[in-house]
Formats: structure tokens, C-alpha cells, sequence
């Protein structure tokens, strides 16, 4: 049975803290970096992230991205947005990116064209996360494309993850939302950078009131923010994130920001992990991939599990 | 009503710049209403133009008009004799309009003043902000009477997407319109059913299916 | 260019601008006779096709002249006057005549001194900016008209 589930399901089912990285594909035609991080992660993380045209920018397809993953080793995890495909493009995409051998689909809505570099493109948008997510699972479970036509056979079998963010608003619309997601088929989440640990305890709460952490694995999303004024630029230019000003003072007064930064996340990493219902974290250090197995050597994440029934893989 | 807005100056300018004799053609519909190609307007344009041309060599003459509407045939038959003696119809209406002069003088050269905004009203004297998004579909029962469709920069039908913040959608500076449908489900005790996923959106019935066309038999007189 | 002598229409309210040009005519002060009163209700009645009117017959200048901010007859009247007055600027520095050929002005009856003060300035404006460009002959090549090519016809 095992073998057919991607080796990130088999891991949250044996009850495992999992822990997922991310890489941004680059904005040329080369792989070698995206093999280089994959090496890099290797050991230390379980699957990784492609983002798929991160802020709207034109970058090496998500997809592609997957591959180089795979053939150094690792496990991939796509995402796939609803503004660039409509949902001809993106069934296709999802056949294509289950035949190269990808097990794990993150549904996200996208970021609007306009914050990226192509700002006047045409809106696609065909589809939202939800519809996104729900059709996935359709292919899955019933085995028909989303216009309802059968899938005759071979049809892709996605574990299907979604993004929550409990530092948007309105706030209790946000689990109410989580929610929708899992009844359209979300088997696992990993939400927005936290910073903000009261908000997301108080968030987690009402997820638990729901019990919805009982219904899909959350990984809890973190980031090394490698000094005050990356920080700070975040704090006052990023929508959709809460940076608290103690951890801008901290990494301020810090000898070595950098060191600083990653105590920080180590900290952030072993509080969320006594939270009941937070099955792993999402550790996102896009662009600063290298301090990742530091990180997870300080947060007592290693040795890494292994998956029954699966080859050692691992990036 | 449509919303639209006077093309830069200077873009008109050019467009007229190879003509003697125009047609200013204003419309007593949307476009008066929205301040940008009623009677007023085609008064100001043509004095514009008249005194751009009046510095050259090449002066210009022009013929002022507003009909009740120009997206119907019969307003536009009696302008006949005044499109005749112009060298071309600058036209002050919407893109609808545009067309229909176009289409009912074939023989004319036709120049947009405007461009065509959106379908929507004004809130606020000079304010004007879209709110259908003529998708052919209504679906406004479902979300308390207010449209996603029109009104979220990402067109979401299981809204709001992570970008609301403090109500405010992160692409522009206008209100998330998801917050709002929250709000005012909300008040209305109807939160449950915003918790039914809206399944992928019939698109054929909107722009997206071709041109659209409506028929009614029923109205139809045979001649 | 110094014996030009600049034609200006000042658009005035009755019930300031008029007043104060009676007053300032009882006080027997001096302001130059290009300025060419006509006399409104109030300033909210001008509409930016009158100005523009002006300049299309011959005016060098123009300016509005209405009540002190708040004090108008009909609540509003001067606010909007205000508002024309500046996208007629908008519109003559488009159409290559100059937005500084026209201005707004805010003053009471009781202000005989400040309405002369008034025609003096314009006057001394204009006649530096020299006649509109509708009154003396330009090069075609000034103009930012040049003709589109795709969209010739005739």
C-alpha cells in the first residue's frame, strides 16, 4: 500500500514531527542550483517545496523544479497556483507532474500578477485554492477530471496540502476557511511564516475547537530572518505577516545576527513543537537554504525518520 | 451605468490631427451621468481641440452633437445629415456606442474619445467604482449581495485569499470585498452558508464563451 | 512687445468681486482698463466651456473672481468655481495656451483695494506671458499634434 503514497503522508501517518523545506527556482534555464539546495537539504528535511512563479515572478517552472529535486534524491512537493493556468492548464500539469513520479501537491491561490514582474498580464484565476484543491481530489477519489469526464485509468494521486494564514484577517474566518479546505479535500497545511506565537497559539486553539487537527496534519511555517534589517524591511513591506518588534530588537542587539537568527528559530521551532496539534514545521529560508540543517540540529529535529516501506530518500 | 473616462488630451489630438471637419458626438446616457461624454463635455473637447489647431496652419471645424443614446439605431438616424457633412465621429460614448456609430456609418471614420471602464455607479460624488463584472451568472444570493466576481482583485469565489489585511485587499487600495461578504453574512445569520464550497464557475456564460448574444422571441415583432 | 496690451476677461460675482470693482471705482483707484468685468450671479456659474470661450474669442486672459472661502451666497458656488478653474488649467497647458492665463480669486465686497490690487496683477502676468497663442501665429512644428500615420485617411 505504502509505496503509492508519497514518503511526506507515510511519515505524518506514522505519527512523525515532520519538517519541510523550501527552494525558489531560479530565474534562468539552470537547475544546477535547485540540485545544489536539494543536496543541501538532504538528511535534514523530508520533502521540499518548488514555489511555482513565487510573487508573480517569472522563475524555472515548479515542475521542473520537482524533477531536479527527484534526481538528486529528494522529495518534492509542487505548488501550484490559480493565476497563471486555468483549469485545462492545470490538470494537465498535474497529469504531467504525477507521471515524472511527484506524490505531493501544495493548492495555493497565488499572488495577485501585479506585485510581480509582469504586472500586466491577464488575471487567470479561473479556479481559486478551494476549487484547486476540491479538483485534485476529485481525480483522486473519484476519478474524474473536474468537467466530470472519467479518468479511464492511471489518474493522479496527489498528496494534497493547502497554505493557511492565521495573521490575515478577518481572523475567525480564517479557521472557518481552513476548514472549507479540508472539506474540499486539504490533507495537510502549512501556514504563513509565524512570528506572531500568541497569535498562532490562539489561532490553533480555534483549530482545535474544531477539530480540525485531527482531520489534516498542520506544519507550522517558520523562517531564519538573517538580521534586524531584513527584519524590519519585513515588518513594514511584507501584507499578510506579523513581525513582533522584540525579535526586530533582538537580532538588533545581537553580537552575531546571524547566530542570533538562528537561535531564534530554534527557540520559535521548540515552542511550536509542544503545541498539540502542530505535526511539523515548514522550515522557508529561501535564499539562505545553507543554514537549514544547523537549524535542524538545534531544534533536536535530527536524525530525520524513516518511512516504512519506503527507500531512504531525503531532501 | 458604464463607467468611463476621457482619453489624455494628447491622444486625441493625434487621432484627429489628419482631419479638417469633425463630428463630436457626446451620449445622454452612463457617460453624461459619469462626467465624461455628455453635451458638457463634447462643449469642452471641441473648444479644445478648435484652439490646439487654431496655433497651426491646419485649423480645424467642428460640429457638436449629443444624442439621448448612441447604442441605438434611431438616435443615430438623426444625426444623419450631420455625419454626412464630417470628416470623420469622434465619438464621447462608451465602447458601445463607438460601435454603433461605426457600424451605422460605414463610411466614417470613427475615433473613441473615451475609455471604457467598468460597470458600476458612483459612491461619492466624483467617486465611481465597478461592481458587476457581467459574468453572465449572477450569483449574488449566494454572498449577501455582494460580488466577488467584480469585486476580488483574484475574482475568488471561496474567499478571502491570505492577502486581507485590516479589510483592505493587498493588491489595491480598495476594500477586500471578502471581508465584507464575511461581515455582512455576519449580520444576516447566514454564516453557514458560506461554508459551502462554490464549485469552479460556468466562465462559458461570461466573456469567455465568445461574444454574447441575446435573443428574445418573445418580443420580437415580425414586420 | 511692451505696447501689447493684453485683453483680460474677469469673470466677477455679483455679490463680491462686482461689488468691490463698484467700491473700488467710488475710491477712485486705478486699475488697468484691459480687464474686462462681466458679471455673474455668483462664480459657481462659470463653466469651464466660458473660459475656454474667452480664449477662442480673443482673450489673453481670464480670471474668476468670487467670495472668501465659506462666504458664498449659494453655500458652494465659489468651491466649484475653484475646481473649474483648475482643470481649465489643465486643459490650456494641454492644448499649449497655458494654464497661467487663468486664475482664481477670493475676495468681499468691502474689498475695493484688494479688486484693483487684483487687476494689476493679471495685468502684469499676461503682459509678460505676451498675447495668447491663439492671437499671434506659431510654427506648426511647436505643436505636439503630429499626425498619427496608421491612422491616415484622407
Amino acid at each position: 500500500m505504502s509505496e503509492n503514497k508519497s514518503r511526506l503522508q507515510t511519515l505524518f501517518e506514522q505519527g512523525e514531527f515532520v519538517v519541510t523545506g523550501e527552494i525558489g527556482p531560479p530565474k534562468s534555464a539552470n537547475g544546477e542550483g535547485i540540485r545544489k539546495h536539494a543536496e543541501h537539504l538532504k538528511g535534514y528535511c523530508d520533502a521540499t517545496n518548488l514555489t511555482d512563479n513565487q510573487t508573480a515572478i517569472v522563475r524555472l517552472s515548479s515542475i521542473a523544479a520537482g524533477m531536479h529535486v527527484l534526481k538528486a534524491g529528494g522529495e518534492p512537493i509542487i505548488q501550484m497556483t490559480c493565476r497563471d493556468r486555468n483549469r485545462i492548464a492545470i490538470q494537465s500539469d498535474l497529469l504531467g507532474a504525477y507521471s515524472l513520479g511527484m506524490k505531493n501537491m501544495l493548492c495555493l491561490t497565488g499572488d495577485h500578477q501585479s506585485f510581480g514582474n509582469h504586472p500586466t498580464a491577464a488575471n487567470v484565476f479561473d479556479v481559486d485554492s478551494i476549487q484547486l484543491i476540491r479538483m485534485v481530489k476529485r481525480m483522486k477519489d473519484e476519478k474524474v477530471f473536474a468537467c466530470g469526464e472519467a479518468i479511464k485509468k492511471d489518474e493522479p494521486r496527489f498528496f494534497i496540502g493547502a497554505v493557511a494564514n492565521p495573521f490575515a484577517d478577518p481572523f475567525e474566518v480564517r479557521v472557518y476557511r481552513m476548514e472549507k479546505k479540508i472539506n474540499a479535500g486539504a490533507q495537510f497545511f502549512q501556514t504563513q511564516i509565524i512570528f506572531d506565537l500568541e497569535r498562532f497559539e490562539r489561532w490553533m486553539e480555534l483549530v482545535r475547537e474544531r477539530g480540525l487537527h485531527e482531520r489534516a496534519y498542520i506544519m507550522a511555517g517558520v523562517m531564519p530572518v538573517k538580521s534586524a534589517k531584513v527584519a524590519a524591511y519585513m515588518q513594514k513591506n511584507v501584507s499578510g505577516m506579523i513581525v513582533p518588534d522584540e525579535m526586530v530588537t533582538r537580532l538588533k542587539n545581537a553580537e552575531d545576527q546571524q547566530a542570533e537568527a538562528v537561535e531564534i528559530c530554534v527557540e520559535q521551532i521548540k515552542h511550536i513543537r509542544k503545541i498539540k496539534g502542530v505535526s511539523g514545521v515548514h522550515i522557508m529560508a529561501v535564499g539562505w537554504e545553507e543554514i537549514v540543517p544547523s537549524i535542524a540540529e538545534k531544534a533536536g529535529l535530527l536524525p530525520r525518520p524513516q518511512a516504512a516501506g519506503i527507500a531512504r530518500v531525503a531532501g | 451605468m458604464i463607467i468611463a473616462e476621457q482619453k489624455p488630451f494628447e491622444e486625441i489630438a493625434k487621432m484627429t490631427a489628419n482631419f479638417d471637419k469633425v463630428l463630436l458626438l457626446g451620449c445622454n446616457e452612463c457617460v453624461t451621468v459619469c462626467l465624461a461624454g455628455g453635451e458638457k463635455e463634447v462643449g469642452v473637447l471641441a473648444a479644445s481641440l478648435r484652439m490646439l489647431r487654431k496655433q497651426g496652419d491646419r485649423p480645424l471645424i467642428t460640429l457638436e452633437e449629443t444624442v439621448t443614446r448612441q447604442c441605438e439605431w434611431e438616435y443615430l438616424d438623426q444625426i444623419e445629415k450631420l455625419a454626412e457633412e464630417a470628416e470623420c465621429i469622434i465619438s464621447m460614448a462608451c465602447g458601445v456606442g463607438v460601435q454603433f456609430v461605426a457600424e451605422r456609418f460605414p463610411d466614417k471614420w470613427v475615433i473613441p474619445a473615451l475609455n471604457t471602464k467598468s460597470a458600476g455607479g458612483s459612491v461619492k460624488h466624483g467617486i465611481w467604482e465597478e461592481r458587476c463584472g457581467l459574468c453572465g451568472e449572477c450569483i449574488l444570493y449566494k454572498t449577501g449581495g455582494v460580488c466577488p466576481v467584480a469585486r476580488c482583485s483574484k475574482r475568488i469565489l471561496n474567499g478571502p485569499c491570505g492577502g486581507s489585511q485590516n479589510g483592505k485587499c493587498e493588491v489595491k487600495d480598495v476594500d477586500c470585498i471578502w471581508d465584507q461578504i464575511y461581515k455582512r453574512m455576519a449580520a444576516l445569520g447566514r454564516m453557514d452558508w458560506l461554508m459551502e464550497i462554490e464549485p469552479e464557475k460556468d466562465w462559458s456564460k461570461a466573456r469567455d464563451g465568445g461574444p454574447r448574444k441575446l435573443i428574445r422571441e418573445d418580443v420580437m415583432i415580425s414586420e | 512687445m511692451s505696447d501689447f496690451q493684453p485683453k483680460i476677461v474677469a469673470f466677477c460675482c455679483y455679490y463680491c468681486a462686482y461689488s468691490a470693482a463698484d467700491l473700488a471705482g467710488s475710491m477712485r483707484l486705478q486699475y488697468p482698463p484691459t480687464v474686462r468685468m462681466i458679471e455673474q450671479p455668483c462664480s459657481g456659474r462659470i463653466d469651464i466651456r466660458l473660459i475656454l470661450q474667452a480664449f477662442e474669442d480673443g482673450a489673453d486672459g481670464v480670471y474668476v473672481a468670487g467670495c472668501l472661502e465659506g462666504d458664498c451666497h449659494f453655500l458652494k458656488g465659489n468651491y466649484r468655481a475653484k475646481l473649474r478653474v483648475a482643470q481649465a488649467k489643465k486643459i490650456l497647458d494641454d492644448v499649449g495656451i497655458g494654464g497661467d492665463r487663468v486664475e482664481m480669486y477670493n475676495l468681499s465686497g468691502s474689498m475695493g483695494p484688494r479688486f484693483a490690487e487684483i487687476a494689476h496683477e493679471m495685468h502684469e502676468r499676461i503682459k509678460k506671458l505676451g498675447p495668447s497663442p491663439l492671437n499671434r501665429k506659431v510654427e506648426p512644428s511647436q505643436l505636439n499634434c503630429e499626425a498619427e500615420p496608421a491612422a491616415g485617411q484622407q
